[in-house]
């Protein structure tokens, strides 16, 4: 298990308001890492910061012993995809050239897409599960569709660290099992995931790490049994679990 | 070539207008078939250089109408929200107020450009590092407003109605009078300019997803508001400089062009720029043709008339569109 991101103690703020503050950890290439808690704990400030997107007050995050801001922004993109939980696009492009757009950072200045780019793109469409969607405009996809291309552009920059900020917020039942499969699958190959995510049963059946936020720090990191154990989930998210969160056991029909 | 088909078409079109430009207006065609001297001189030093102005100024501000839309991400932007035009329209006033217009063909146009590149300075100043679009957009608004005001001021203390209505009529806009000077003025600034906001084409099609996600992939968004402002100063100023503040062409070309090329920033910006040199050359004709015995139309008035209605139409039919 090799070491993708060193994280000090950090302090992150928005204006005068302290919006995280942990103390240093490490995370993983080769594991999901789920980031677990109630609305405004922290959970898309942490992984902003991860994303390289918030300069911390105080506080460094490194990636192969080098600070994030210290990389080109261009090189930045390559090693991080991200997504954030906001699904609005300005323009109604086609959903395949939203897809390809997660190659730019890979685009010399004036060629075009090579084959291999084009490669990328429809490997990424077809992990996602959005093929057939890409021909329609975006604005004409519902919301579980729309998530579904934008997850396959953060997919298409093939990344070694992929950070997404609700990635199955907006999706049917079936699809989140298939996303987070497919998440799973990614880490097993080596990527550093890093979710953010409501679904405790999903996080608890394929997380190999959770971290619960809450109130700006981190409360329980640790495999899901550990982290997401009764008095947690009862002092972070108000449940009475005595038994835990209960293991899914559904699977793709 | 991808938007093949839209490039040849508006390429068409700008010959179209070119020709329409030539010999509407009561040109001597006969003569000059003839080899009279005086037709070729009047297609020479007076047709055509009006022409290729009008070609190059519609360009300048298409394409920043392009690139400021993609910005932005809103449709209602043009050369005109960033305050850059009015800047260049102050400098040029300063130029007339002072009476150093007098002195050289070539202060006037000089103050303008310089006019527009304060603008923009101020511009980048007042928003700052870490400008939004949104406080990009605020703060070209106070520039404009600014620029605006002092206009009003030097008129306010015209010292005669001649001033005065020298001042108002070139704020109307007009490409009478040209010649090849100003075209090779201004042909080095538009073309450099538009290069420097095309530069940024592929910044603008990852800003559709938002800044956030713009900048996770790698767009540095203070060296794009950077490139598109020095790039709008440089092609819009110069285009004010030559033909005086035109409006409206910046706003409707690209809005007009948008569905042709899949709405995509990037795709949008050749076109809109030969779309509005075609737009501008065919709304400097008409200014010809509507023009009667001693009452000159100036061409930012009918650009404006002309293209308002259409863009009522496009408006209305989008609506019912998705948006």
């Amino acid at each position: 298990m090799t070491l993708r991101y060193e994280i000090g103690a950090l302090e992150c703020r928005y204006g005068m308001r302290t919006a995280l503050r942990i103390e240093p950890l490490g995370l993983n290439a080769g594991e999901l890492t789920a980031i677990v808690g109630p609305n405004g704990a922290g959970k898309s400030t942490l992984i902003k910061a991860l994303a390289g997107l918030l300069q911390p007050v105080t506080g460094e995050i490194r990636q192969a012993g080098i600070q994030l801001h210290r990389f080109s922004d261009r090189e930045r993109a390559r090693r991080i995809a991200y997504l954030p939980a906001d699904s609005r696009l300005a323009w109604p492009l086609t959903a395949r050239r939203v897809v390809e757009l997660g190659r730019l950072p890979f685009l010399k200045p004036l060629s075009k897409p090579s084959a291999q780019d084009q490669d990328r793109v429809d490997d990424a469409i077809e992990r996602a599960g959005a093929a057939g969607l890409t021909d329609r405009r975006f604005d004409a996809l519902s919301s579980g569709e729309k998530a579904r291309i934008l997850l396959a552009r953060a997919l298409a920059t093939d990344a070694p660290t992929l950070l997404l900020d609700e990635p199955a917020a907006a999706l049917d039942p079936r699809h989140q099992l298939a996303v987070t499969q497919l998440l799973k699958t990614e880490a097993e190959r080596g990527v550093c995931v890093v979710i953010t995510g409501h679904s405790l049963e999903l996080v608890s059946r394929f997380a190999d790490r959770v971290l619960v936020v809450d109130e700006g720090g981190i409360v329980a990191d640790g495999a899901p049994d550990e982290a997401l154990r009764p008095d947690i989930l009862k002092r972070v998210f108000g449940l009475n679990a005595p038994g835990g969160v209960p293991r899914l056991d559904w699977s793709l029909a | 070539m991808r938007d093949f088909r839209i490039v040849a078409g508006l390429v068409g079109l700008c010959g179209i207008a070119a020709i329409a430009g030539l010999f509407a207006g009561g040109f001597p065609v006969s003569e000059w078939l003839d080899g009279e001297p005086a037709a070729r001189l009047i297609l020479i030093e007076l047709r055509l250089p009006r022409i290729a102005l009008g070609f190059l100024v519609g360009a300048a501000l298409g394409i920043s109408g392009a690139g400021l839309q993609g910005y932005f991400r809103n449709p209602l932007a043009d050369p005109g929200v960033i305050g850059v035009s009015a800047s260049a329209g102050l400098g040029a006033v300063a130029a007339l107020y002072f009476g150093l217009a007098a002195m050289s063909g070539l202060v006037l146009p000089a103050m303008a450009i310089a006019g527009a590149g304060l603008g923009g300075v101020t511009l980048l100043l007042i928003a700052g590092r870490g400008a939004t679009a949104t406080t990009l957009i605020l703060s070209g608004v106070a520039v404009g407003a600014l620029a605006n005001a002092l206009v009003a001021l030097a008129m306010n203390f015209s010292p005669n109605p001649w001033a005065l209505s020298e001042i108002a009529y070139w704020l109307m806009g007009s490409l009478a009078n040209t010649s090849w000077t100003d075209v090779k003025l201004a042909t080095p600034l538009i073309a450099f300019g538009g290069l420097v906001i095309w530069s940024t084409r592929r910044d603008l099609d990852a800003l559709t997803m938002g800044e956030e996600t713009a900048r996770s992939m790698g767009v540095n968004l203070r060296g794009v508001q950077i490139r598109l402002i020095a790039g709008t100063a440089l092609a819009v100023g110069a285009a004010v400089a030559v033909a005086g503040a035109i409006g409206f062409v910046g706003l409707v070309v690209p809005h007009l062009l948008r569905r042709f090329v899949g709405h995509e920033p990037a795709r949008l910006l050749l076109p809109s720029a030969l779309g509005g040199g075609a737009l501008l050359v065919l709304a400097d004709t008409a200014t010809r043709i509507l023009s009667g015995e001693g009452i000159a139309l100036y061409l930012g008035v009918t650009t404006a008339m002309l293209g308002v209605p259409f863009f009522f139409h496009l408006v209305r039919s989008s609506a019912r569109q998705a948006p």
